[in-house]
């Protein structure tokens, strides 16, 4: 926050947000994501069963399968976690594609990269976009560690670990209200763990854990496979991080369009934001 | 100020589109890239670079992580083909391939032939390793074999050899399949020509006689029913010139370390 209120940015004043470095990131980043994404689930379909442990196969147990069975000459789809089944019909195990023909894929054509069944071409995508993800991603930390992006914005401060400012802070994203003036333009206590979880754990998870699969990789670095506890757990937790991802997403999403998706999103492709109405401006313009 | 909210309505419109737009013509647009050959050029040109990252990061012997006799698969799946298809491969599972002969040949000074009992009677390489398929699963097995540089050397590899192709008696439709390796890898510690897996003979779904273990590399890699290995500097005169038969089929990559 600025120092002096007196030459802080008033509300409704149009200002400089993200960095270009910020925001060339987050673009290049969303993109291979979703590829990544999606040319994943195409490789899961290969063999939609994640286990446990340093082997896994048909015949071991799986703690997760995504598969169909046939019922009365129709496929039914189901998702099974640990002994329990639920049917997915339409969506998972089971589908219609886009020429009307049934399906029996873990994930559906709409879901996949390419969108028919193909191992071999997810697996090129998957693998030249991984280049272009984690690169990006590495220069985007590094260049925040020098541009301060990371020790002014997304470093925690001493006062907001207290569970207080925590609370206060959940509360306030709970009944939706969102600072505005100069305020906006800092990240609260939440943005700060969300982003901060995202952009060192979660993938930087997803870079490790796919590694850990490589077997070249393994005889690289051995300690990747005691790290997960195997290339199969490495496997799992690479599918579950790429889900914590997508729920990332849509909270992110979720908070875009509360916040004003216009502003937002110019704020990311060309820095410009428009500082938001103080509380009290809000509540004036409403009485009147 | 209404002026400008008429300004900002239409912009606010278009974006929306455009955002709305541009993640429909991702999706479809993704296959469209898919079948264009410049852009899998593009994408292929990732497992060179996949390559040499990953050989610049391992030492040429580092090893595959080697497994206790407890920790191996209960069940070791077999998959792709499961049984040797040629009549020659037929004829010598009668006889228990007593008069099966491994060939060596190609670009070696003493091409060789070598019977089961013969490549038994060499030093023993036995290792408990982790066999992954390029579908994502795993098994861990316990393999008895000949080192293939042990082999090698005894033939007298030229020094102008790049590669080691796999022969084999397996068959998918009319193509036969066959693998290869670079010299590299042929020479790596684990490489070996196995004829033993998980205490007892090589089961014929695994590979019988003789099968690849190319540790550090994915299944297709591992060539079954191993009847001649051939040295060459060129992948290009077999097959369709990608090194083997997935390769040529499906664009598998040629390097599988990942």
């Amino acid at each position: 926050m600025a120092d002096s209120v007196e030459n802080a940015p008033k509300a409704g004043e149009l200002v400089k947000r993200h960095r270009l470095s910020t925001r060339l990131w987050h673009w290049i980043n969303a993109g291979s994501l979703l590829i990544l994404l999606m040319s994943g689930l195409m490789i899961f379909n290969a063999h939609p069963r994640l286990y446990w442990g340093q082997y896994g196969a048909n015949q071991d147990p799986a703690w997760l399968v995504i598969g169909a069975r046939e019922k009365a000459g129709q496929a039914t789809g189901y998702v099974q976690i640990g002994n329990r089944r639920f049917d997915s019909s339409g969506i998972l195990g089971s589908y219609v594609d886009g020429d009307g023909r049934p399906q029996t894929r873990a994930f559906p054509h709409w879901a996949t990269i390419p969108s028919n069944y193909n191992l071999a071409d997810a697996r090129l995508w998957h693998f030249a976009f991984a280049w272009v993800f984690s690169l990006a991603l590495l220069g985007f930390i590094i260049r925040s560690l020098f541009n301060g992006h990371v020790r002014r914005d997304l470093h925690v401060k001493r006062h907001e670990w207290s569970p207080r400012h925590i609370w206060h802070d959940v509360k306030q994203h709970a009944q939706l209200k969102f600072p505005g003036g100069a305020a906006a333009l800092n990240y609260n206590i939440l943005q700060k763990l969300s982003y901060i979880g995202v952009i060192f754990i979660l993938l930087p998870l997803m870079i490790f854990t796919g590694l850990t699969m490589s077997p070249a990789m393994n005889a690289a670095w051995p300690w990747l496979l005691d790290i997960f506890g195997g290339r199969q757990s490495a496997r799992s937790l690479h599918f579950i991080s790429a889900f914590l991802l997508i729920g990332f997403f849509i909270v992110h999403m979720a908070m875009v369009m509360l916040a004003g998706p216009f502003n937002e999103i110019r704020s990311m492709i060309s820095g410009n934001f428009r500082l938001p109405k103080e509380r009290g401006d809000i509540q004036q313009e409403a009485d009147q | 100020m209404s002026e400008k909210h008429e300004w900002i309505l239409p912009r606010r419109q278009l974006l929306k589109g455009g955002i709305l737009g541009a993640g429909g013509i991702a999706l479809s647009g993704c296959d469209a890239l898919n079948g264009n050959l410049q852009f899998r050029e593009i994408l292929k040109s990732a497992e060179g670079l996949n390559m040499s990252a990953q050989q610049l990061l391992t030492h040429r012997a580092a090893l595959a992580r080697e497994f206790k006799t407890s920790e191996m698969s209960p069940i070791f799946r077999a998959n792709g083909s499961v049984t040797g298809d040629t009549a020659e491969y037929k004829k010598h599972k009668a006889q228990e391939f007593a008069n099966w002969r491994l060939q060596i040949f190609g670009m070696v000074a003493q091409p060789m032939k070598l019977g089961l009992e013969q490549l038994k009677a060499l030093p023993v390489r036995e290792q408990i390793t982790r066999h992954d398929c390029v579908e994502g699963w795993s098994a861990i097995g316990q393999w008895r074999g000949t080192p293939l540089g042990l082999l090698l050397r005894k033939a007298g590899l030229s020094a102008k050899a790049r590669y080691i192709i796999f022969h084999c008696a397996d068959k998918f439709g009319d193509r036969p399949y066959y693998e290869s390796i670079d010299v590299r890898d042929a020479f790596h510690p684990q490489t070996i020509l196995a004829w033993g897996m998980n205490g007892g003979e090589l089961p014929e779904r695994h590979g019988a006689p003789l099968r690849l273990r190319v540790e550090r590399q994915l299944g297709y890699k591992q060539a079954k029913f191993v009847m001649g290995i051939e040295a060459t500097d060129s992948l290009a005169n077999f097959g369709d010139g990608k090194g083997g038969y997935w390769e040529d089929v499906a664009d598998y990559q040629w390097y599988a370390g990942i």
